[in-house]
């Protein structure tokens, strides 16, 4: 008979920091490894920067293409990973009871949700590097204030999203999650403002879409990484979303 | 067994509500109503019950993992429902679902795991000790159930717990891995944590328990070692069985006498029961060389955990699904006893 347990010492908790570490590195293993969101989190967007590149869409509104083109996609590479990337996740985490078990271990509730934000700046900071590297290419030069500017802008958005993808995850089906988040994705993608400005739709669209958190995303970062100006507007809309989302994700999200 | 100690785990009138449900017009559903125990460290602690009978409940209240609506758990000296971390590595938990990634892999799951413990057991070790270096490699999803039970016992055997939670552990092992993991459970004892498993299988009870909890429709009903409950039971102590084989159609009547009852349960084997005594033996060996018979088969039991557990869950051991019928938590009038 081994003696594996007679020798060892009581149980310990690692430290706060290396617990929310391993499960911040832990996730974005996962989520990296998933071939699914890699096209959602890596495909997508290049695409959608190549297409804005390559057509006359942007023409005609001020500034080069890749300038209005690259603060978007950026902006939507926060709703991939943030918002559908990670509610997916957590909607089929919270099916398996993978939440359940881990917030029995030293990491806990608050650990697994700091871990999970973790993890999605991880990714999206993989995202960031790769898409500007891309758009350097194709000549983006964005203001370095406008660049300092935008980095917070874009880790809000990503706060928000997270908030909300949680909030979704965590109070219907997996099922749902993932139609919810997929859809939600288009939507905000296609005509909620984050990567084409809506004024190129129409204004009555416009109107609706600086109040909806992809709206306000991609308006604060194209303000900030083409004129290094704070939308102040976006700013107060994308604070709001990010506020209410997580106050209603502490008060309803379900662990089982 | 260590009992001089104060108890790893004491539960005291824990009363659990859920809902509101639209079944119940949107009313609370009451599926503890009142359960109190204790689990020694050294000692293994069964909450033994038909499905529904609200041992996951009660366990997950004692890990937190629930909220309470009344009553009070003291574990390891706090109160679970305000765990830190401190606390909660001290204690592992096995969920009755396992609660493992499905597209993870065992040993990267493991080894994530023990990095949330300041010490934690030898990943390595553990694997080889469970028998999981086959399948370390293989996605969760492919893996049979019980050898996602043994990965889901690993992670929470990781962090070197003092008291351990198993929620029907042995569910869907094979009978080598149930071995198995009932000799880990036994080492464990005996390396002094306190170990608490639910278990709708009464055998699993008798072999592994030294204190057993009977929980019926959200109370603990009866409790004691094994050998208690089938000493203290109305009828147990004297309570015997003896099944003989011989020629079909015997005239048993000299066999009998009051308070005894014997059946021909089919052609050729005879079942004598009731408060059976060394001189009933001596007349059943008169009886057979006077007549000439030898069996081909005897054999004498004493009651055992099952009768036990027949006569106060009032048949109680079906199939139920997971959540106490309705008519179940309105019919319970009284709680019934062991003597």
């Amino acid at each position: 008979m081994s003696t594996l347990f007679h020798q060892a010492p009581g149980g310990q908790a690692a430290s706060l920091t290396s617990r929310i570490i391993s499960q911040g590195k832990y996730e974005a293993a996962t989520m990296l490894r998933n071939g699914e969101q890699l096209v959602l989190m890596v495909v997508m967007p290049l695409l959608g920067l190549v297409a804005l590149v390559a057509t006359p869409l942007l023409d005609g509104m001020g500034y080069s293409r890749v300038a209005i083109a690259a603060p978007g996609i950026l902006a939507l590479c926060a709703l991939s990973t943030a918002f559908t990337g990670q509610g997916i996740a957590t909607g089929f985490d919270r099916r398996y009871g993978v939440l359940r078990f881990l917030s029995t271990t030293p990491l806990g509730k608050g650990g697994l949700i700091a871990g999970k934000v973790l993890a999605v700046l991880v990714a999206l900071s993989l995202q960031v590097v790769l898409i500007s590297t891309v758009a350097a290419f194709m000549g983006w030069r964005p203001p370095l204030a406008g660049v300092l500017l935008g980095i917070p802008l874009l880790v809000l958005g990503a706060a928000a999203f997270t908030a909300l993808g949680l909030l979704i995850a965590g109070t219907v089906r997996p099922e749902a999650t993932l139609a919810i988040t997929n859809l939600g994705w288009i939507l905000f993608a296609a005509v909620g403002g984050i990567v084409l400005p809506a004024g190129k739709f129409s204004s009555t669209l416009e109107g609706i879409v600086q109040w909806l958190p992809s709206g306000a995303l991609g308006n604060l970062m194209r303000a900030a990484l083409i004129e290094s100006r704070l939308d102040l507007w976006g700013l107060l809309v994308l604070l709001a979303w990010a506020a209410m989302a997580s106050v209603a994700a502490v008060k309803w999200f379900k662990w089982n | 067994m260590t009992k001089t100690l104060s108890p790893a785990l004491e539960i005291s009138g824990l009363i659990k509500d859920v809902g509101p449900l639209a079944a119940l017009d949107g009313r609370m559903k009451r599926i503890v109503s009142n359960i109190s125990l204790k689990a020694h460290f050294g000692a293994v602690t069964a909450l033994l019950g038909a499905n529904g009978a609200g041992k996951t409940t009660t366990i997950e209240c004692a890990q937190g993992l629930q909220e309470r609506t009344g009553g009070s758990i003291s574990l390891l000296g706090h109160d679970p429902q305000h765990a830190d971390a401190g606390l909660r590595a001290r204690v592992g938990v096995m969920l009755q679902d396992g609660g493992l990634p499905p597209a993870s892999r065992p040993l990267p799951l493991l080894r994530h795991v023990a990095g949330l413990y300041a010490n934690p057991l030898g990943v390595d070790a553990l694997v080889a000790r469970l028998g999981i270096g086959d399948f370390s490699d293989t996605t969760i999803r492919r893996l049979s159930g019980g050898q996602k039970q043994r990965v889901a016992l690993a992670a929470s055997l990781l962090g070197n717990p003092e008291v351990l939670f198993l929620d029907e552990p042995s569910a869907g092992l094979d009978p080598q891995s149930r071995l198995m993991v009932f000799e880990l459970i036994r080492e464990l004892r005996d390396s002094g944590k306190a170990i608490v498993l639910t278990t709708h299988l009464l055998d699993d009870a008798q072999r592994l328990a030294d204190y057993v909890y009977i929980v019926d429709r959200g109370e603990s009903v009866a409790q004691g070692t094994v050998q208690e409950l089938l000493e203290h039971s109305t009828s147990a102590q004297k309570h015997r069985v003896m099944t003989f084989e011989a020629a079909a159609g015997l005239d048993v009547s000299a066999l009998l006498r009051p308070g005894l009852s014997c059946t021909e349960t089919r052609p050729g084997s005879y079942s004598l029961a009731g408060e059976l005594e060394s001189a009933d033996l001596g007349r059943f060996g008169s009886w057979c060389a006077q007549h000439h018979i030898m069996p081909t088969a005897v054999h004498l039991a004493s009651q055992s955990l099952e009768d036990v557990f027949l006569a106060i869950s009032n048949g109680g051991l079906s199939a139920e699904p997971d959540e106490p019928a309705e008519s179940d938590l309105a019919a319970k009038t009284e709680t019934m006893g062991i003597s």
